[in-house]
Order: C-alpha cells, then structure tokens, then sequence
C-alpha cells in the first residue's frame, strides 16, 4: 500500500508538470497582454503616448518581453521557492492573493463532497428499498429536477428567496461584524459555519441527485445476487441484510467516483462563488481571465487542478480501505 | 472499463418499468431487427417519449422562430422598459370577447423615483393569430411579416427586459444557439471520441498510451475553470458566429474523453472475436474492420453518450454565457438572458426575468429522459 501511494505521487509529478504547461499556454491564448489595457488606461489618463514607454519599462520587468518559453521556465522556477509571479491588477504576490481564498475554496469542496455522499448514500438506499413505491418515485423525479437545474440557477433563486424573506442578503461567508475582523477568533468560526450550510447545499444538490441514482442503481444489482438471499435465508433482519450486507457492495463504485465528482464540485463551487460573491478562488479567476492577469489565472487552474489530483489520490486510497478485495502492486 | 465504473460515468436514472414483453410479441420476436427491438423498448417509457416530443416541438418552434415569436429579438422600445408579463384580459364589462389587451401607462412613484406600469383601460387591442409584425425572412429567402400571434398593443408574454425588449420572443432566438450549441458539440466530441477510441483500442501500442494519457490530462482540470479559461481566449473582435463556433469547439475539447474511453473498451473487448479474426483471415484491411465491424457495434453506445452529454453541454454554454465568457450580444442565447438576471437587485425588481430559466431546465430533463431510456433499450435483449 504504501509503495503504491508513493508510486501514485510520483506519477502525479509529469501530469502536473503537463498540466502547467497547458495552464501556461491558455492564458498565454488571449492576444495582447494586461499591459495593453494598462496602457490605454493610461493613455486616456495623460493624453499622450508617453505611457508606452512606461509600458515597456513594466513589460521587461515582468519579463513580458521574453519569448513563451522563457517565461514559462521563468515561472516555473518559482514554484520552488513558492512564487508563483505577480499579479498585474493587485500589483501583488500571486501566493498573498491566492492563500486564504484557496482555503475557503477546499473548505467548501470538501463540505459539499462530505454532504453529497452523508445525503446520496441514505436516499439511495431508501429509494432502492422502496422501488417503484411513492417515497422513490418522488426521489426519482427530484433527483431528474435536481441533475437539470443549473447550480448558479439554484444559487440566484435561493439568494433571491432569502433576501424577499429576511430582507438580507444570506450569501457571503461571513456575517458583516466578523468580516470586518482581521484574524481569527473562536465566534468568527462559528459564524464561518453558520454561513456555510448554503452555500454547500447548493453546491451538493446536483452531486447528491446524480449519485442517489448510482447508489439506488448499485444496491438494486447487489440485492438480487444470491449471498444476499443467503443472508436472508439465515434469518437475519432485513435491515441488517440491506445495510450491512448489500450496501457494503454497493457504496464501492461510489468511493471510486469520488475522484470523479471532485471536478464537479469544484466547478460547482466556481460558479456560484462567483454568482454569490463567496471569497473563494472562483470570482478571482473570472475576473482575473477577465482582465488577462495571466499568472494569477494559470496559478489558479494550476491549484485546481492539484486540488483535483490529491482527490484523486485519496478516493483510490480510500476504495482500498472498503474494499479489500482490491489489491494495489 | 469496469461495468461499474461505466454505470458511475452515466448515472442510472428514471425507473423505466419495462414489464416483459407480453405473449403476442413474444411469438414474433425473432424476426425483428435489433432497431425495431430497441423502438419497442423505447416506446414504452411514456417520460423518453413526452422528452422527446418536447425536444422535437422546441426544436422545430426555435428554427421558425420568426414566425412564432410575436417580434423580431432585437425590436426595442425605450418606452416599455422591464414591463412586467401582460395580462391576457378575456372579460369585458361581464362579457366573454375574444382576447385583447389594454394600452399601458406608465407611472412614476413620486417617492422612488420608479417607473411602474398600469392597464390603460381606454384602449384595447385585440390579440390576432396570423399577426402582421416586424419583417423577417425565412432562410434569408422569403420574405414576410406574418407572425402566429401578437397585437397591436403592447403583447409580452414574458415581460421585457432594460431595453423594451419582449423577453419571450427573445427566448424563442436565443434557444436557436442554446439548442444548437449541445448538437454540434456534440457532433464534434463524438467525431474526435470515437476516431479516438477505436485507435486507441485497435491499434494499441504507443497509440494507446498517448490518447490514455491526454485523456486523463484533461480529466485533471476541473470542468468549468478550463471552460472558462478557453472562452476567455476567445479574441474580442470576433463576430457571432466565430464565437459561437469557437464555443462549441471549446465545450467539445473536454467532452471526448470519457467517450473516447468507453469505446476503447468496447474496441478492446472484441478485438479478438472470432468474427473480427474472421474478416481479417479473409484479408480485410484495417480501414474495413473499423468501419464494417467496429463502428457499427459501438453505435448505440455513441448515441446513448451523445444524447446525455447533450444537457451537459447545453449547461454549459448557459454558464459561460451567463458569465459573460460565451455567447455575446447582439447574438442571444439564454445564457445571455440569464446574464441580465444576474444581479440581485435586478431580480428583486424584475422577477419576470428569470422565465429564461425555464426553457434551460425543461430541455435539459427532456434529455435526460430520453438518453436514459435510450440507455436501457440500447440492450433490448436484456429482460
């Protein structure tokens, strides 16, 4: 097992290298550079051209003058020493920027994976056990409803529900006393959780319909194999033959998927940071493509993805643990 | 691919009760083909059935939509800003008439400042089918002004948004892009997914392990951020089509790969049958066992994966708009309605702007219908 965890974290090594060479060169996509914008903002400022020249001062400096590959080795080589380049727009360290939204960003993935399988695991089995009865035909159709509306659909309705309702805006993850606060303190994290449930909710919805239905799915195949027979011909409890025995088989291929609904998640968590203006990496990407801030983006894809391949990691290592019948080499 | 890891990729959805097939059509069975095996299994799920007819019904609505809709999508009228839907008045002074709707005035709250409209009962326009209205012409070809229903007074089924615009007829053209974005990425994911995938699995070798490991380089971004990502790159001075295009391009790029894997698997399951060994004994070339032998098997499974992958792609088209990185106006799509609703305040005032909402999640669950029952009667052999 744990040959096969370090082997996996090496292997991880030449993908995330790929990955930030394609983070590079989609940013790099955009023509022109922020400086263009910066030099027709200053140009509008002073009314002549003298801007240029200062334009290129700033272009050599962040080394935009340079050939794509240069650059790419120049950001790089960063990394080591944890720069990941400048921000153009904040005129600040990318890592300063990034640091506390990234938190805020696992924070939220993770609550919402947690969430999705604490809800799509029960439902699933509920919705299997009472097939075709009228609890799982209405989880049938609300799962239909919640895979086809469009999360930042779910998020604006909810936003705008809780603001006809309270007459405040819910959204944030913060109450506007402890925003204001600098550092942290014991009632600013409760507050923190008190924020959260929204937003992971919403995050979730799509995520538990779908795996409901994988779950429900799931367990219907293993019901009809014959050890459940067995268990039952035993005389055990039928809830003990369903929990214990079948959904045991069942949860495996969903452990699997964890991996695979981590990129759901995260972009679940894009959109609606973005529609609810939650202090995620989200917003900051959209506005950062935006703008053609371009380490700021890359380094922000690049973190996704990472965050991405850690899951990954992590739902094998997890699959291993449930299911021993897999053996890792 | 594992069966389970298969049914994890394409979540098992609707409850379709197929009861066996009842004695009649047992009797005649072997003789039907493998469509008519599937059409028979299809059929039967009345939700894929309803699903389909809405898509069919949309579709159609969509491509003459300046025939069904009562005005062109970028008629403006600076008077009539954010009116909210019109009511459809039947009574008149106790009498049944034939629909008709009054004039509006518009009044200006002394206190807000804001503009509100009320029915001005003096006139009344009747509604007429078959309306004479903004000019259009079908296909470019012919021309005509004809439309199936509006009136002379003001007539917004759905309300208008900042610039007088009548929202419903602008949700009828902008599902003309939002309808079509999902077809033709789709078209090109599978071109790319099943060319692919059946390489990849036939071929073997170093073929194989460099699309396995594109594929699984690109399954390691997470979905939307490199959606965005793209369409940001997408130059600014491009026209409507060129970003449309380049759009579905974009969401095409992330979506072969679980496709290109699946037939993989199905390419490598029967490399080896004793009919594929069979044709190449008798000389057939490459070329002529992809085309004549491993194609055809892996059809329904194309089919079956397009059509859920559709909603995905439609989805997304309507984030990237909604974002303001995809469709752009003057082209409209409804994530460029959706756009408009993306501020709070806009949507507390103007609930009526949400509407374009709807279509987005009524066309999604139609397919999710029909691509789920397609799924279980792709195997119509199955009980």
């Amino acid at each position: 097992m744990r040959n096969y965890i370090i082997r996996r974290i090496l292997l991880a090594i030449p993908t995330l290298i790929a990955i930030s060479i394609i983070a590079f060169v989609i940013i790099q996509l955009p023509k022109g550079d922020f400086l263009d914008q910066k030099v027709a903002q200053l140009e509008q400022q002073y009314g002549d051209s003298s801007s240029i020249a200062q334009a290129d001062a700033l272009r050599h400096r962040y080394g935009l003058d340079k050939p794509m590959p240069e650059r790419y080795i120049h950001w790089v080589s960063g990394f080591v020493r944890g720069d990941f380049g400048e921000s153009f727009r904040y005129e600040r360290e990318v890592k300063d920027l990034i640091w506390e939204r990234l938190g805020f960003t696992v924070l939220l993935s993770i609550g919402s994976l947690i969430f999705t399988y604490l809800m799509a695991i029960p439902l699933g089995i509920y919705s299997a056990t009472h097939k075709y009865q009228w609890g799982d035909n209405a989880l049938t159709f609300l799962a239909f409803l919640g895979m086809s509306l469009p999360g930042f659909l779910i998020a604006l309705c909810i936003i705008v529900l809780v603001y006809k309702v309270f007459g405040v805006p819910l959204f944030g993850l913060f109450s506007p006393y402890y925003q204001a606060q600098v550092g942290w303190s014991w009632a600013k994290v409760g507050d923190l959780v008190n924020h959260l449930w929204v937003p992971i909710i919403v995050i979730s919805l799509n995520g538990v319909a779908g795996l409901m239905r994988v779950m429900r799915g799931n367990l219907l195949d293993v019901l009809g194999e014959p050890f459940v027979r067995t268990a039952r011909a035993k005389g055990l409890k039928e809830s003990v033959v369903v929990v214990k025995h079948a959904a045991r088989i069942a949860i495996n291929p969903l452990i699997s998927m964890m991996g695979m609904s981590l990129p759901d998640i995260l972009s679940g968590t894009t959109i609606l940071s973005i529609v609810a203006n939650l202090p995620t990496v989200g917003p900051l990407l959209l506005q950062s493509l935006q703008d053609e801030d371009m380490y700021l983006a890359g380094t922000i894809l690049l973190f996704m993805s990472l965050l991405l391949i850690i899951g990954n990691l992590l739902a094998d290592i997890a699959l291993a643990w449930a299911d021993p019948r897999i053996r890792y080499e | 691919m594992s069966d389970a890891e298969e049914r994890a990729q394409s979540p098992e959805v609707a409850p379709v009760p197929f009861e066996l097939l009842d004695e009649t059509d047992v009797a005649d069975l072997g003789s039907l083909s493998y469509r008519q095996l599937v059409w028979r299994r299809f059929r039967k799920s009345k939700l894929a059935l309803a699903g389909a007819g809405v898509l069919i019904a949309l579709y159609f609505i969509t491509l003459f939509a300046d025939f069904f809709a009562p005005y062109n999508y970028q008629t403006d009228n600076m008077l009539m800003r954010y009116v909210p839907p019109t009511h459809i008045h039947m009574m008149d002074s106790g009498r049944l008439r034939w629909p008709f709707v009054y004039a509006l005035r518009s009044i200006r709250d002394p206190e807000t400042m804001e503009l509100s409209f009320v029915d001005d009962t003096a006139h009344a326009y009747p509604i007429t089918l078959f309306h004479h209205g903004d000019g259009y012409r079908i296909f470019g070809l012919v021309g005509s002004n004809l439309h199936l229903i509006g009136s002379d007074g003001p007539f917004y089924l759905a309300g208008t948004d900042r610039m007088g615009r009548d929202l419903f007829s602008r949700i009828l053209f902008g599902g003309r892009v939002s309808l079509t974005v999902g077809l033709v990425g789709v078209f090109l994911s599978i071109i790319l997914g099943s060319l692919l995938g059946i390489v990849s699995g036939y071929r073997g070798g170093w073929m194989d392990v460099v699309i396995q490991r594109i594929i699984e380089l690109l399954s390691a971004f997470p979905t939307i951020p490199l959606w965005m990502a793209l369409a940001a790159a997408l130059p600014a001075g491009w026209s409507g089509l060129q970003v449309y295009f380049g759009i579905t391009v974009i969401l095409s790029l992330l979506g072969w790969g679980g496709l290109a894997r699946q037939i993989r698997g199905k390419v490598l399951s029967t490399r080896d049958a004793d009919y594929i060994l069979a044709a190449r004994a008798a000389g057939a070339g490459q070329w002529y066992v992809i085309t004549r032998h491993l194609a055809p098997m892996a059809y329904s499974h194309i089919i079956i994966i397009a059509t859920l992958s559709i909603p995905g792609m439609i989805l997304g088209e309507t984030a990237l708009s909604f974002l303001g990185l995809g469709i752009r106006p003057p082209m409209t799509s409804w994530g460029v309605l959706l756009e408009e609703a993306q501020r709070v305040t806009v949507v507390l005032h103007y609930p009526w702007l949400l509407i374009s909402a709807l279509p987005v999640v009524v066309v999604v669950i139609a397919y999710n219908f029909v691509g789920d029952a397609l799924r279980d009667a792709a195997d119509p052999y199955s009980a």
